[in-house]
């Protein structure tokens, strides 16, 4: 048999049938479901008089509309509160494996509460209306966001229509530097390829960088690959992936575990296997990363500079640069580490995992927010989360450093919610995308691990983590 | 869904590359239980002075005056033409939702981001991918020519410019087929019901963890 790639073999083994012109029905083996993209899909299922095909494969949560705080209060935009109520009602009337309402503990942003429940398994067709569906990649599973005509196609046929994409091998050589975390690496390789630089591909990360990275870490990479333009994203098979998911609700036990197990050590790439591009970089040039402008591949390190237009010669590039520059309310030529920022934000489905607020945390530990710091949001990404973060006490360490412990939730991440950037405003955030307004109309986000966000908070700009 | 068969259709240009789903159609708008109305807010952003909510009287707002869509050359236009990675971002079926109903029926673009272009696709809309120097022709024809109109013929697969040249562009058997049909997806597919069943069956054999 010829050597297959991991995207190969997880392609392969969920095809249905396949047409004359490659174009595939694909099985789905999980269906995570939101309240944003959902209620016209459960509507056209309504108007067409069909149900679910697969209730058991549905796992639904809230989290984009709701607030992160004053729970007690409920949905306070009548707006928010009827697309949520709507996702209520169609749960009850067409059924779920599992769902996870507005305030139930297990509630949290769905890419976060997907894995922590073991709701995410190797081996799985992961999909949802959601682009940052690639996380759930990093379990060695084919995971991709959808549109809502998808969503609906999904609920009804269990399949996707489906062409499959080219092979791309994104490999971390070597180890990573002290303070270097997933969403650095991301960063650089999408510095690096551009934001549409894994369009038409599955990436596959690869090296001993990406190895060593634990399962939060390699979500944060996972996540941001539809970022590079690819809708998938994905990490082999490994003992942190299967230790990760042992004893989850919903992952399997028994005789099934050893089972299961046994096919999981199998995703993996073939020695050998055909990529049809391979993009490589060094672990040890990477640097904290800080996004400059309004997409994510304006990007430099804590120790460049916003770039000068002037410098480029491609009149496209060089327009971008310019509009990008006068949005953020930048001078070409500044040290990054000179910028200021107004508000951080640490949290989103990029950045919100336990691992990520313990980072944040020890960069907090006995230091307090800088006083033109105006605000410091920290919203976990799950109920789970929070309680796990309050075991450890971390609360208390935000708290005391004068950041703010939020409910969990998608928040300032895109603004959909009461949290948001007013215009002009400047944030760090350990969200996943800094296009014009994503974070509030008129709001300036840089993207940036969580401790270097937590750090810019209390120095009131960026500085490099590595220094404190 | 809407059928596409063949458009003569006035082009507006979008000069900018990486337009992405958030400015296409900004999140606030994405509250909605329905899937139409988004028209008046497509690239909300840019296209008013203003803030925009929902439930706003759009009619009222300030329009942007530099804003290419505001330009009264380019009302009613059909086409848009746009620069690379069209479509980026949030997965989210507004953007072409907001597109159609703003009454594009084709965009032209040297790349677009893969959600976006799939989504496209199920809503009637024909997403053409042409090479960058295509691109760059059609814009400067399009800026020069106040009118300018494209043919957009699917069953041939070829645009055609005002003076005659015709352009191929490539689409895949399924898509043309249930783009020329205007066919229910889920209809389709659901033919192949008793395949999806027997596969499912072989899975849940091998991998019974998967149905537990």
């Amino acid at each position: 048999m010829t050597a297959q790639t991991l995207y190969d073999k997880l392609w392969s083994s969920h095809v249905v049938r396949e047409e004359a012109d490659g174009t595939v029905l694909l099985y789905i083996d999980r269906h995570l479901v939101h309240e944003v993209t959902s209620p016209q899909a459960f509507e056209g299922l309504k108007l067409a008089g069909r149900g679910l095909w697969r209730v058991d494969s549905v796992v639904s949560t809230a989290d984009h509309n709701t607030p992160t705080d004053h729970w007690d209060e409920g949905i306070k935009d009548p707006i928010s509160r009827q697309q949520v109520e709507t996702l209520d009602a169609n749960i009850k009337s067409f059924g779920a494996l599992a769902y996870f309402p507005f305030k139930d503990k297990g509630q949290g942003i769905v890419h976060v509460m997907g894995p922590e429940q073991g709701a995410t398994l190797p081996g799985m067709t992961v999909v949802c209306g959601d682009s940052h569906t690639s996380t759930h990649g990093a379990f060695g599973a084919l995971a991709h966001g959808i549109g809502t005509s998808e969503v609906e196609h999904v609920m009804a046929t269990q399949c996707l229509v489906a062409k499959k994409s080219k092979n791309m091998l994104v490999q971390v050589n070597g180890p990573l530097a002290a303070g270097i975390t997933g969403k650095d690496v991301a960063l650089a390789i999408i510095g690096k390829i551009g934001t549409a630089g894994g369009t038409g591909y599955a990436i596959e990360f690869g090296g001993e960088a990406i190895r060593s990275l634990s399962m939060e870490g390699r979500m944060t990479l996972c996540n941001m690959a539809i970022e590079a333009g690819a809708r998938s994203g994905m990490v082999a098979v490994d003992e942190k992936t299967i230790d990760y998911v042992k004893g989850r609700p919903f992952a399997p036990g028994g005789a099934d575990w050893d089972a299961a197990v046994a096919y999981w050590n199998t995703l993996h790439s073939d020695e050998g296997a055909h990529f049809d591009a391979v993009v490589e970089l060094d672990a040890s040039d990477i640097k904290p990363q800080v996004t400059w402008g309004t997409s994510p591949e304006m990007v430099t390190d804590i120790d460049g500079s916003v770039p000068d237009p002037a410098a480029e010669a491609d009149p496209v590039k060089k327009g971008s640069i310019e509009r990008a520059l006068a949005y953020m309310g930048l001078t070409a030529n500044t040290p990054v580490k000179e910028i200021p920022v107004d508000i951080v934000f640490i949290g989103s489905c990029t950045n919100s995992r336990i691992e990520d607020l313990r980072e944040a945390a020890a960069v907090a530990r006995g230091r307090s927010k800088a006083a033109s710091v105006k605000q410091v949001l920290v919203v976990p990404g799950s109920g789970l989360v929070k309680a796990q973060a309050e075991a450890e006490g971390l609360d208390k360490i935000f708290i005391a450093a004068g950041f703010e412990w939020r409910e969990p939730g998608c928040s300032m991440c895109l603004a959909m919610n009461a949290d948001r950037l007013q215009p002009g405003e400047r944030c760090a955030s350990t969200s996943n995308r800094n296009f014009e307004g994503r974070q509030g109309q008129g709001g300036r986000t840089h993207l940036v691990s969580p401790a270097m966000a937590a750090a810019a908070g209390i120095a009131g700009h960026f500085v490099d983590i590595r220094q404190l | 869904m809407k059928a596409f068969e063949k458009l003569a259709g006035l082009v507006c240009p979008l000069d900018r590359a990486n337009v992405d789903t958030d400015a296409i159609i900004p999140k606030q708008f994405l509250k909605s239980i329905k899937r139409s109305g988004f028209g008046p807010n497509l690239f909300d952003e840019w296209r008013y002075l203003d803030h925009g909510e929902p439930g706003m009287d759009n009619s009222v707002r300030p329009l942007n005056p530099d804003f290419v869509l505001n330009f009264p050359r380019y009302a009613g236009a059909q086409v848009l033409l746009a620069r690379e990675n069209f479509g980026c971002g949030s997965s989210r079926e507004h953007a072409p939702w907001a597109l159609d109903d703003q009454g594009f029926r084709v965009v032209i673009a040297p790349s677009f981001a893969d959600i976006f272009f799939n989504n496209c696709y199920k809503n009637g809309l024909l997403p053409i991918v042409q090479p960058a120097e295509v691109v760059d022709q059609l814009f400067r024809e399009c800026e020069a020519q106040e009118g300018y109109t494209l043919t957009v013929d699917l069953a041939a697969q070829t645009i055609t410019t005002p003076t005659g040249q015709v352009f191929s562009f490539d689409i895949t058997e399924h898509r043309k087929h249930c783009l020329l049909g205007g066919l229910d997806e889920i209809g389709l597919t659901l033919q192949h019901a008793e395949q999806i069943k027997a596969y499912e069956a072989a899975r849940r054999q091998a991998q019974p963890w998967l149905f537990a």
